[in-house]
């Protein structure tokens, strides 16, 4: 199969890689070349980072292989191929009265890719992460495919969601589907006046899925103002989805210089009316607000942007203020950062999700925010806390154990199913997750 | 739901699934015919999950005429409108063919006389329903023989000409046929050649052809600019032309 030569990137922009890619069509390509000369699966690369980028080696993308296999629509059991999208399985399954248990943020993610990060969504206080809903999945390995399922191989189920691709490549999974009413949701929206207000409302909502939308510019008593969003699925018809936008070439970065940021987040925060309001959304909308402008993180200009994701445990929200302090007074945050509760649900060795509260922060790829990334990464530690490898640049491979105590296991178990290094990625090279601790 | 039933030829090509989904959608019957029966049958479960009627995998291989009176048997055998998408194609490298001139035929049995002659045969069976689309799908590279690709290219202008010769027989019965020239699209034939560019996605062309079919287009470039291209290219002098390197 002939290979493409290219400088692939995370979605970031930040971290680049000269990769040959592969693209297998059908399920025979794949298993002959994992067999031959087996290489780390990539999806749509919507990691931020370097999770899917493989520098000097080759990359097998998985894009093509799409196909919903079977579906039960008695149980909702539904078989796919693992480079089927989040948007395209709940296009498809909605009008048929179920979708996907979780959905990460856009649409464009891939199941292997929402498997190997074991990725959570706006329901995750209650649904848990996307894993815990994988019944089984076929993984392929040198020496061929096999069959990964939490009651019969748990250490390697275990090592697969959230695995970051380490133990082989995931062919095709079989996912617990959750009814779905309709195909709008029914969103309240309230403005939040500071961090308090934000973490008391979380507490007490009983929506299913809920997310923060912070505004990271505000100081004093403004900080952590935002608009919290609760919704449920509701009956009714979606209409036709509307036209999508594409950021053509790389923007010079004044959109997200700290003036623009500012005024935007004040802008953005008066579109809620004071009292709160009441909209209903197509599913599309609400899960996946970014993904009608395509390529917006050309936004960020040709250097690119990191996005510092961390949660903090439970008892440990405290932890928040001084660090929402610290990026106020950087002047480098951007309009996109969202704050969210995690419930305990994860369901492999390396998953994010810890009960308490999630952040996320973008700020534009400039060297002090390098250095504000890092020191909000110690002040997560420090609590206890942990970073979203799928969002990372900059970690430190000491810091590994901390925040992963199953990071140890994570390394035998995945030298067991790989012993070479085939499906070693430049993640995990960087933060030496195959090393023994 | 739709009553139309579609033989799609060479369904394994990543343009054919984008195709076959689309009229999977509208509820049609989908009969996917090719050589890798395991891969066929994906396809045909996730064309059911997408609403199609039903959906069947065939064994097909355009180089074996024998097996073509079955599969236009089981396209009969359906009621209401049948329709033909002809995705079959292969493009050798033309210095593959340089080196093993038996590549020749096989590149023309692939692209043009193969599939020509299952829609030969089927023709008269159309002709009589008095209703029904083909679909043929050329290629750009048909309109002139460039150096880089000219078996192929070959190939595709016999596929072209025989399909204009069809659309006129065929027109006054009722059967309406559309040449499809795609230009560059990403796809297996493709993927890794240096030097493509405004190169289509797979379903960016299905829909082309989706929306050509039902506006009964005759010759359809997809995308469209592509026309303005070729225009240019066909118009350069024979003396001129075969000097360039393009
Ligand atoms: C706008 C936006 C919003 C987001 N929101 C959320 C969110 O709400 N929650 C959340 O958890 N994440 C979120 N993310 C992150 C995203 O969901 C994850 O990075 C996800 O893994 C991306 O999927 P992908 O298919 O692009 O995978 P890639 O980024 O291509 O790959 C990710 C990892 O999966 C591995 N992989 C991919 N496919 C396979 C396979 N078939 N077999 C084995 N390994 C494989 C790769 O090797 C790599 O380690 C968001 C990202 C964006 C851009
Ligand atoms: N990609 C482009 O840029 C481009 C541009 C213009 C035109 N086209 C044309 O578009 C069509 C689809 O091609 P594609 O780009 O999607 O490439 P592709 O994936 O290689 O598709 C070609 C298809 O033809 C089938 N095929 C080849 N020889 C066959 C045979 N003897 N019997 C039965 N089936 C056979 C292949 O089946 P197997 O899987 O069994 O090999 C495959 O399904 C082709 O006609 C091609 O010439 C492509």
């Amino acid at each position: 199969m002939r290979a493409r030569h290219q400088t692939s990137h995370g979605w970031g922009r930040v971290l680049h890689a000269e990769e040959e890619v592969l693209r297998p069509e059908r399920q025979a390509m794949l298993e002959r070349l994992v067999a031959k000369d087996p290489a780390p699966a990539v999806g749509n690369r919507r990691s931020y980072g370097d999770a899917a980028l493989n520098s000097g080696g080759r990359v097998i993308d998985m894009t093509r292989l799409d196909r919903c296999l079977s579906f039960d629509a008695g149980t909702g059991v539904l078989e796919v191929e693992a480079g089927t999208t989040m948007g395209d399985l709940l296009a498809l399954c909605a009008p048929l009265g179920w979708m996907p248990p979780v959905l990460p943020g856009t649409g464009e993610a891939t199941v292997g890719g929402c498997i190997a990060n074991d990725v959570h969504g706006k329901n995750h206080h209650g649904a848990g992460s996307f894993g815990q809903h994988v019944l089984s999945l076929t993984l392929l390995g040198k020496d061929g495919a096999r069959q990964v399922t939490p009651g019969e191989t748990p250490d390697l189920f275990r090592a697969t969601l959230g695995g970051l691709g380490q133990t082989g490549v995931i062919l095709s999974a079989r996912l617990q589907l959750v009814p779905c009413k309709g195909e709008m949701v029914r969103v309240r929206e309230r403005r939040m006046d500071g961090i308090a207000e934000f973490l008391s409302a979380f507490d007490a909502s009983r929506a299913s899925y809920s997310v923060g939308w912070i505004d990271a510019t505000a100081q004093g008593d403004a900080l952590g103002r935002g608009i919290l969003e609760e919704g449920e699925v509701i009956a009714g018809d979606a209409p036709p989805p509307g036209r999508t936008r594409r950021v053509p070439v790389a923007l010079p970065p004044l959109l997200v210089s700290a003036p623009a940021v500012r005024l935007f987040n004040a802008l953005y925060l008066r579109r809620v009316p004071e009292a709160g309001r009441d909209r209903e959304r197509p599913l599309a909308d609400f899960f996946f607000p970014l993904d009608r402008l395509h390529d917006w993180n050309l936004v960020y200009g040709k250097k690119g942007f990191h996005q510092f994701q961390c949660v903090l445990p439970e008892g440990e929200e405290q932890a928040l203020t001084p660090m929402l302090e610290r990026i106020a007074e950087s002047g480098l945050a951007s309009p996109l950062a969202v704050l969210k509760r995690l419930g305990p649900g994860r369901a492999g060795m390396m998953s994010f999700p810890m009960a308490g509260m999630t952040l996320a922060v973008d700020f534009p790829n400039r060297p002090e925010a390098e250095a504000l990334a890092m020191e909000l990464e110690w002040m997560a530690v420090e609590a206890g806390g942990r970073i979203y490898l799928a969002k990372d640049t900059l970690s430190d491979p000491d810091l590994m154990a901390r925040m992963y105590p199953e990071a140890g296991e994570f390394a035998r178990i995945v030298t067991e199913a790989d012993p070479k290094g085939h499906f070693q990625t430049d993640l995990v090279r960087r933060l030496k997750l195959r090393d023994p601790r | 739901m739709s009553n139309e039933s579609w033989l799609i030829l060479g369904a394994t090509s990543s343009m054919a699934r984008a195709f076959a989904r689309a009229v999977a959608e509208r509820g049609a019957m989908v009969l996917l015919a090719g050589r890798d029966m395991a891969d066929l049958e994906h396809v045909a479960a996730d064309c059911r999950l997408r609403g199609a009627r039903g959906a069947a995998a065939l064994a097909f291989d355009a180089r074996k005429p024998k097996g073509f009176e079955a599969l236009i048997d089981r396209l009969c055998a359906e009621a209401g409108t049948l329709n033909v998408a002809v995705f079959v194609g292969s493009m050798p490298e033309q210095s593959e063919i340089d080196a093993d001139p038996a590549l020749l035929a096989r590149t023309v049995e692939q692209n043009f006389t193969g599939p020509a002659t299952l829609l030969h045969r089927l023709a008269p069976q159309l002709a009589q329903r008095g209703s029904g689309t083909i679909v043929g799908v050329g290629s750009v590279a048909g309109d002139r023989g460039r150096l880089g690709n000219y078996v192929y290219g070959a190939a595709k202008a016999g596929f072209a000409t025989y399909l204009s010769g069809l659309r006129n027989r065929l027109g006054r019965e009722g059967v309406h046929v559309m040449t499809v020239k795609p230009g560059f699209v990403d796809t297996a034939m493709t993927w890794g050649i240096e030097g493509m560019f405004l190169v289509a996605s797979p379903d960016q062309v299905a829909r082309d052809i989706h929306r050509g079919v039902r506006k009964r287009r005759n010759v359809l470039y997809t995308p469209f600019f592509w026309m303005g291209i070729m225009g240019i290219i066909r118009t350069i002098p024979e003396a001129l032309f075969k000097r360039l390197k393009i």
